[in-house]
């Protein structure tokens, strides 16, 4: 078998795995948060449960609403999947990449965004818009704070594509230059919880609070239409976590087998911590978050002037 | 090869960045503190360990000094004196967080350029060094000019402090050490000089806001008088 083909073979692997295990990452956080508090928790597969009960019951549409509010959960769902598609598994490119796709990723985000956020408006209800406000508020930051931690990975590694970009990073980069590394995951890792609404930006658990953002806006969402919302939730966080794994990750060389491992690893190591950081913070107030993006922005921004200073002889 | 001087100066320069954006007092003094504590460990950071052999008594006792003063006795002084005055644990910034931090962010970025530009740096010691020092020392600057608590005052002056270490020990000037000791004795005494005077201040007046120092005029009271342009 050529390499080419095993490459595409265990990328195809991998976009699979995604997409049946992602709403595992879920019951992970949730276990985690379970432990700390002390509890039982829910069960690790409580999502997929979830879900087949949705898909099995029938959506509730509102008068106020047209073919926007219903087509948008489909749509969030299929630009999570495109992102999806952009991105390495481990040491692999991903056969779809070309020069421009970061571009691409975080308008990909941006699109799914504007979609809950047409719907959630399209429903007329007080709430939902507040919290449609509230999600393009902290999303023009997080935005900025991406495209900066991007521009500071082609800095690093003068390639022009995201999987070019996340599988070039050599072993030696992380010894010549981890610092700048460091800071490029620090700032990546922050904008992820700012992306899927984790705590200390949004608390997924607030249901019918004042506090809520992502949730305010998918209340009126019923039956199968929420059960997509809530899996593209999942398989975004997914998306993001892959993302961070493969920043993380040196290209070892031969090792691959081994490379797939600490990979996967990696992704639900950071899945605890997200669950860790949720256990032992309170979510912000919201004047709070414009700073903390802000902060996200400030190391992405060192990361640059440091891999400015270090020049681009980290890759191979 | 990333060592670990390299890895200290970054996250010297984390710290920097927290500072200038924490809003508690006490988040301020133990980020001081962590910033003490790197300080001291970083001549042995510094120390070529391969070639060298096990550093000799002089690098060893700066780095001994540097954790126990900067990272413990100085952080440790002014949480007592923030206890003592019954501080407000809010600081409040005459220039908002957001702001100053993109202040702070911009030099910081003049001071990498510059550096990058003109600078020479001697063999031996790291490249971050310089721009890092700058950064911290305008840090420390920027503390002392925005922040209105004569503590955040004191905080400031011991990270600008830690700027011109940082300089003097990565620039591996040989009786660079020498200087910093003499230095940090000059900052110990502003730090007790300071805690006895915020103790005053508290006594007198209740608080330790270097702005209401200007009220201590007469002239305030008669107005009339025309004479209150002479208010500083």
């Amino acid at each position: 078998m050529n390499d080419a083909l095993t490459n595409f073979l265990l990328w195809s692997g991998n976009m699979v795995l995604a997409l049946v295990i992602s709403p595992l990452l879920i019951g992970i956080i949730n276990k985690t948060k379970a432990f700390f508090a002390g509890r039982q928790g829910p069960r690790l597969l409580q999502l997929y449960y979830d879900l087949a009960k949705l898909l099995k019951r029938s959506s509730v549409y509102s008068r106020s609403t047209s073919a926007v509010f219903r087509i948008a959960p489909c749509c969030v769902l299929a630009a999570s999947c495109m992102m999806l598609l952009l991105l390495p598994a481990a040491c692999v490119k991903s056969p779809f990449n070309f020069i421009g796709d970061m571009i691409l990723f975080v308008y990909l985000a941006g699109i799914g965004r504007m979609l809950t956020v047409l719907a959630a408006m399209e429903t007329a209800s007080a709430f939902e818009g507040m919290g449609s406000s509230r999600e393009c508020q902290f999303a023009i930051l997080a935005e900025g704070v991406l495209l900066a931690v991007l521009a500071a990975l082609v800095m690093l590694t003068r390639e022009f594509s995201l999987s070019g970009c996340l599988v070039t990073l050599k072993l030696n980069a992380w010894l010549s230059g981890g610092t700048s590394l460091l800071f490029l995951a620090v700032a990546f890792y922050l904008v992820m919880l700012c992306e899927n609404c984790r705590v200390p930006v949004d608390d997924p658990e607030t249901h019918l609070e004042l506090t809520m953002i992502h949730e305010a806006m998918i209340l009126d969402n019923s039956g199968p239409d929420l059960a997509l919302i809530h899996y593209a939730a999942a398989l975004k966080l997914w998306v993001f976590l892959s993302f961070l794994a493969s920043l993380i990750l040196p290209d070892l060389g031969n090792w691959m087998v081994w490379e797939f491992v600490i990979y996967y690893a990696l992704i639900f190591l950071l899945t605890i911590s997200i669950g860790v950081v949720e256990s032992v913070m309170a979510r912000y107030r919201f004047r709070k978050v414009p700073q903390f993006l802000a902060g996200a922005l400030a190391v992405a921004l060192l990361a640059i002037v440091l891999a400015a200073v270090f020049g681009g002889n980290w890759t191979k | 090869m990333t060592d670990i001087s390299e890895i200290i100066l970054s996250a010297l320069l984390l710290i920097d960045l927290a500072l200038v954006v924490s809003s508690r007092m006490l988040h301020c003094i133990k980020l001081a503190a962590m910033h003490g504590l790197l300080i001291g460990v970083f001549p042995l950071a510094m120390w070529d360990f391969s070639n060298g052999g096990m550093p000799h008594f002089g690098v060893w006792f700066v780095a001994s000094v540097g954790v126990l003063l900067k990272g413990l006795l100085l952080p440790g002084l002014l949480r007592h004196a923030m206890d003592h005055a019954k501080v407000k644990r809010e600081l409040e910034p005459l220039v908002g967080y957001v702001e100053s931090l993109g202040i702070v962010l911009t030099l910081s970025a003049l001071a990498f350029y510059f550096w990058i530009r003109g600078g020479v740096t001697p063999t031996g010691s790291p490249l971050l060094a310089a721009p890092v020092a700058f950064t911290t020392m305008i840090a420390g600057i920027f503390i002392i000019i925005a922040r209105r608590k004569a503590l955040t005052q004191v905080v400031g002056f011991l990270i600008f402090e830690n700027g011109i270490t940082v300089f003097g020990l990565g620039m591996a000037v040989e009786c660079g050490l020498l200087v910093e000791l003499g230095i940090m004795l000059d900052v110990l005494v502003l730090v007790f000089v300071m805690g006895i005077a915020m103790f005053h201040i508290n006594r007198e007046f209740s608080h330790i806001n270097t702005d209401e120092l200007t009220h201590l005029n007469e002239i305030d009271e008669n107005d009339d008088s025309g004479e209150s342009e002479v208010r500083i």
